[in-house]
């Protein structure tokens, strides 16, 4: 009687919908401005995006443009835009393998250091944690414009201790040295999709990028009960069983939507690319966001924009949708 | 915490401590100790070694345009570098105050405005049941998922279009080559993401106290004022410090807005000092520069952090 009766309200659903009138107006400041400055302009761009819109049309001088149909779609796709070194496909896979190897090694870098700064008896270990999180707290631009010039080729910190350190084996000093972000030639024969740049583009992303990751697993580490390692051990598991069996299956819950946030934040990331590398050598390092910038910035081909920037919303809910997926499939029972 | 893990540990007669913990839980020996700080210190180098450099290069008191051999620590400090960028750091005729007026401008008036409007928005769709939320909660993700590049080419052509010229008293003025105008971009993008942010906070307060005040018959109004926004606070603060960072160094839309060397901000000199049009810039006054852009902000956040770095991972930062 007593569980029927307490069981009957819960199941029964809320009354239905008895917000909406305060629910609106709570939401009408940020959706009148949404609506003018966010909205209407995306609208506007979808628009535009079958047109012709170059810098002749921009108003308040300028003619209507075009309607020109699909065009800008097939020319972006086809890579059709009278541009130097512009190659869709190329720059979709570089883009995507982009992502993929850098949250790759972020995840396996943060979680192995943030195991180091978990073992037990470890002195200083808040000094430790405070320093590592230092590449978090600096902003993008300043980053990426300080690790374009770690990477120069005649004066840049990278270089220069390569340099030092051909003297002290007493070989040639530009014995280790390289042309980090201009080189031409492909460092793995090939794999000329990857230039050098992509690899000086990765250093300095894994040295951006761990920290947060050690962070993250930092505090799944923390969740595990001490009793599963005792009781691993116990049953003979070693250290690296351990690590498999007992480490592994309580990260992956913390860490997977992290990597997924973190994969399309790097997918995204425009400021390594844009000042470091410029896109280069022969635009092998474009990103899709650095060249949705040029098109606006140095061809000023509005509609064209308008049309990379659509296929890259669809591109980006692709994503969303595929690593959504990714994430429920390989859910365990440890969620 | 790791003080009361460590303390109560050591209080363990050590014989019960080592038996009862199979050798697992005891102090590392001084050898694996030594190793463990080493490996320690040598990430710590890794992280640090592109701060030293910059640093050491804006101190260098040798004056030289670029280095020939790798300085950590410099022959002595001078502060030139940073007198030559305080009066002018780019080839434009403004001085480094006047930049960071303009970003600090953009960046605290978008921050405040976009958290001030976003918040209700926030408690609406974390507490409040109504028809349409499902529709109106995608329409605010499927933005947060643009990049703002993404919506460059129509706020250009946008606000490229609303001009007031009068002649007669010398006034033009065009929306899209002013602060205002960048202003408004930069919330376009950051207003959604205030709106996501703060729900994910406002999810994480229990409802429990806001049901109380309700039966004891306070309207949702009373309760969003006195109750869920004092307790919102923090997230608030959090959120808008977010935005600000990403204001005070925003780069897509002040690089590609403006042209008036009067509106010009940080980005925008950082861009003319090392971009791909930049002339010349001797490395130390690009260091002096750098450090002089990072540190306001970098330091606030580095004391913040614990706060923050949490929320990174609920929310998602966009910039």
């Amino acid at each position: 009687m007593v569980t029927i009766a307490s069981a009957s309200p819960q199941r029964r659903r809320p009354r239905i919908r008895p917000d909406t009138r305060i629910a609106f107006l709570y939401l009408l400041p940020a959706f009148i401005v949404m609506g003018i400055i966010t909205f209407y302009p995306l609208l506007f761009q979808t628009w535009m995006s079958f047109t012709d819109y170059t810098l002749e049309n921009l108003p308040p001088r300028g003619t209507a443009p075009a309607f020109i149909g699909l065009d800008n779609y097939v020319r972006v796709l086809t890579t059709d835009l009278n541009l130097p070194n512009y190659d869709f496909l190329r720059i979709l896979v570089f883009n995507l393998w982009w992502a993929l190897s850098n949250v790759v090694i972020h995840v396996v870098l943060g979680v192995l250091i943030a195991v180091l700064l978990n073992t037990q008896g470890l002195l200083f270990r808040r000094f430790w944690r405070a320093i590592y999180i230092v590449p978090v707290v600096i902003p993008p631009i300043i980053v990426a414009t300080v690790w374009a010039n770690m990477f120069d080729k005649d004066s840049g910190a990278i270089n220069l201790a390569l340099q030092g350190l051909a003297t002290l084996l007493r070989l040639p000093p530009e014995t280790f040295q390289a042309d980090w972000l201009r080189q031409v030639s492909d460092p793995i024969q090939g794999l000329s999709f990857l230039p050098m740049a992509y690899f000086a583009l990765l250093v300095a992303n894994t040295w951006l990028g761990w920290p947060l990751n050690a962070v993250v697993a930092t505090g799944a580490l923390q969740s595990i009960p001490k009793e599963l390692y005792e009781a691993a051990e116990i049953d003979g598991a070693g250290p690296v069983q351990r690590f498999r069996n007992v480490t592994i299956p309580y990260l992956r819950p913390a860490m997977l939507p992290y990597a997924i946030y973190g994969f399309v934040i790097t997918f995204n990331l425009f400021y390594l690319s844009y000042f470091m590398s410029g896109g280069g050598p022969f635009g092998k390092t474009e990103l899709l966001v650095t060249q949705a910038f040029r098109l606006v910035t140095e061809q000023h081909v509005y509609g064209v924009a308008a049309a990379f920037a659509v296929i890259m919303f669809f591109i980006l809910l692709a994503l969303t949708l595929v690593t959504n997926r990714i994430a429920k499939t390989t859910a365990s029972y440890a969620d | 915490m790791t003080v009361t893990e460590l303390s109560s540990e050591r209080r363990l007669p050590r014989r019960r401590a080592r038996v009862a913990t199979a050798g697992r839980r005891d102090r590392p020996s001084p050898l694996k100790q030594l190793l463990l700080q080493l490996l320690c210190l040598a990430i710590a180098f890794t992280v640090l070694f592109p701060i030293i450099w910059i640093v050491s290069m804006s101190l260098d008191p040798r004056d030289i345009s670029r280095p020939y051999e790798l300085t950590l620590i410099p022959p002595g400090a001078s502060l030139d570098a940073y007198i030559r960028v305080w009066n002018q750091p780019s080839p434009n005729p403004v001085s480094f105050l006047e930049l960071a007026k303009n970003s600090f401008l953009l960046a605290s008036a978008t921050a405040i405005f976009s958290v001030a409007i976003g918040v209700t928005a926030a408690y609406a769709f974390s507490r409040l049941q109504f028809r349409g939320r499902q529709v109106l909660m995608i329409a605010v993700l499927a933005v947060l998922m643009l990049p703002p590049v993404a919506t460059l080419a129509p706020l250009f052509v946008q606000l490229n279009g609303i001009n007031i010229d009068i002649p007669q008293i010398g006034l033009e003025f065009n929306l899209r080559n002013s602060l205002i105008g960048v202003g408004l971009a930069i919330t376009s993008g950051l207003l959604p993401f205030a709106i996501w942010n703060l729900k994910g906070y406002l999810d994480t307060i229990p409802k429990e106290l806001e049901e109380a005040a309700g039966v004891d018959g306070a309207t949702k109004n009373q309760t969003f004022v006195k109750i869920t926004l004092p307790l919102a606070m923090p997230a608030l603060a959090v959120t808008g410090f977010l935005g600000f960072l990403s204001g005070w160094t925003e780069f897509y839309f002040t690089s590609t807005f403006l042209n008036k060397p009067e509106d010009y901000t940080l980005a925008v000199a950082l861009n003319s000092m090392v971009g791909a049009y930049a002339t010349q810039t001797p490395w130390s006054d690009f260091a002096a520069f750098a450090v002089l852009v990072a540190a306001p902000v970098s330091i606030v956040y580095f004391g913040f952090q614990r706060y923050i770095v949490g929320g990174l991972a609920v929310g998602g930062v966009k910039g």
